[in-house]
């Protein structure tokens, strides 16, 4: 090839093949990651029914009362449940991937993957306790 | 043990079609083989006029990189008995244009690794009578996996941003970019995070991590793309809080 | 948009740590546990006692208002790159950062109010 870069750039005999809307079903591990990070909006769903708590209990005794008969409905139960597969998954997923981001670097080697995740758990737990015990002490 | 497998390779010849077909070749199999010694065979044996690149067949060139089945390999690292019984589908590369049969550009990858100026630059070069640069294991540990890089684009290949946003800086660049910024000699880290934090940059990446799965040397581009995600983030952060460290 | 990015990851990093850490345990008991009656939820009088201390309410406001901008970032590119929206990507990030801050900006209010 003689010609000049923008030339080439353009050559009209290349086959460039375009990537379809579907692109994520495509693959196992696409589709993997698009469920993945649709748990951002079951996160958003988690923070809107605390909102919801919140003015619910601005509101008082009697709207406190209605917000959770409400949550005890068949419809809000299921898709709480859905919510809380998909938090857990965005959970683990995070914790997993955590360690490719944050380098820790003691005495010259960088510490294991395992150490890191190990601890993500470890905090995960720790945080849940001390939730669980606030909610349940009352 | 089987006699023959089939290799169903993708034809694309400009002159004489519009879109890319399929042949199917049926080549003997031997337990040895490589998908790379098929597409050999085929060339010296069956048709001549199979076009696609090669060169050191070992796995350090970065040259044979096609999609096995899918998923973008080296076909001088993928063993024929992996595939049993076949068909074995190979294709070109994905995101890139296919000049012909399994021939891709790569003249896109070329500008931007340019771009991120993959070279130790410094503020001052020591003059040669000065003695060499020293650097400690732990210093040179830092960097070394993202030195790995053989620039065989199956990272680019397996990377959907890439090929939903082709304008995307793309794995390699951001991981050769971050050899150099983590090496101790270098001192150009500011200027690739100018060009590194552009709209193409690194924050196109969502962390799908296909690339780090494809990856045959083991650098790992995703991990370097979330670290340099960091970097750039903390960096952000202490120019709002000490706006007169010009780094 | 460009120069605050890394600010958006940040807040995108921090709700996902934040969702990751809090709120898995908060969903079972308020979504599952309580209303399910395995345990007892807590009355109106003590959730109002709690929500006297100050500690508290950020605690709240740290829960609801990262989250959001975690998902604002997250659904942004989600949207960007698998509806292949690409014209629209201006309009996503407004409404999808406008959210967030408005829920935000509610979550704050409330927080200050009650």
């Amino acid at each position: 090839m003689s010609a000049g870069p923008h030339y080439t750039l353009y050559h009209p005999r290349w086959h460039r093949r375009r990537v379809s809307v579907w692109w994520w079903l495509q693959k196992r591990s696409y589709t993997w990651f698009v469920l993945r990070e649709l748990t951002s909006v079951f996160v958003a769903f988690v923070a809107m029914v605390y909102l919801w708590q919140l003015r619910a209990l601005a509101q008082g005794p009697d709207a406190y009362a209605q917000f959770l008969a409400r949550l005890r409905t068949p419809f809000f139960l299921t898709l709480d449940t859905v919510a809380f597969l998909f938090v857990l998954f965005h959970a683990i997923t995070w914790f997993n991937l955590t360690p490719k981001a944050i380098v820790v670097r003691a005495r010259g080697k960088r510490v294991p993957d395992w150490v890191i995740v190990g601890s993500n758990y470890a905090a995960w737990l720790v945080a849940s306790a001390v939730v669980a015990l606030v909610l349940l002490r009352g | 043990m089987a006699f023959s497998i089939a290799l169903t390779v993708t034809r694309y010849r400009p002159e004489r079609e519009a879109v890319p077909t399929f042949q199917t070749y049926d080549i003997p199999f031997r337990k040895d083989w490589v998908v790379l010694d098929g597409l050999n065979h085929i060339k010296d044996t069956l048709d001549g006029s199979l076009s696609f690149r090669w060169s050191c067949r070992m796995g350090v060139c970065g040259s044979c990189g096609m999609k096995v089945n899918g998923t973008p390999t080296l076909t001088c690292a993928a063993f024929l008995s992996d595939y049993l019984p076949g068909p074995v589908r190979v294709e070109p590369l994905d995101y890139f244009p296919v000049v012909r049969d399994l021939v891709v550009d790569l003249s896109d990858f070329m500008r931007k690794l340019k771009r991120v100026k993959p070279w130790i630059i410094r503020d001052h070069e020591k003059p040669p009578a000065e003695g060499e640069y020293l650097q400690t294991p732990e210093q040179l540990d830092t960097y070394k996996p993202f030195s790995m890089c053989i620039n065989c684009m199956l990272c680019y290949s397996a990377c959907p941003i890439y090929g939903l946003e082709p304008s995307f800086i793309g794995p390699a660049a951001i991981a050769l970019a971050q050899r150099y910024n983590m090496d101790s000699r270098d001192q150009g880290a500011a200027e690739r995070l100018k060009i590194l934090s552009e709209h193409d940059g690194i924050w196109q990446c969502t962390f799908v991590g296909e690339c780090t799965k494809v990856c045959p040397k083991h650098v790992d581009p995703a991990g370097a793309i979330q670290q340099y995600k960091l970097t750039s983030a903390t960096r952000w952060v202490m120019s709002l809080l000490l706006p007169w460290s010009a780094r | 948009m460009e120069r605050i990015t890394p600010l958006l990851w940040l807040l995108f990093s921090t709700g996902g740590t934040v969702a990751a850490l809090l709120l898995p345990v908060h969903l079972f008991l308020t979504g599952l546990a309580f209303p399910l009656g395995w345990f007892d939820a807590p009355s109106y009088e003590s959730v109002v006692r709690l929500m006297a201390r100050p500690l508290v309410r950020l605690y709240l406001f740290v829960i609801i208002a990262l989250p959001l901008f975690h998902w604002a970032h997250r659904f942004r590119y989600t949207l960007y790159d698998g509806l292949q929206l690409k014209h629209l990507t201006a309009l996503i990030a407004i409404l999808c950062y406008g959210a967030a801050v408005l829920g935000t900006a509610v979550t704050a209010y409330l927080l200050w109010t009650i």
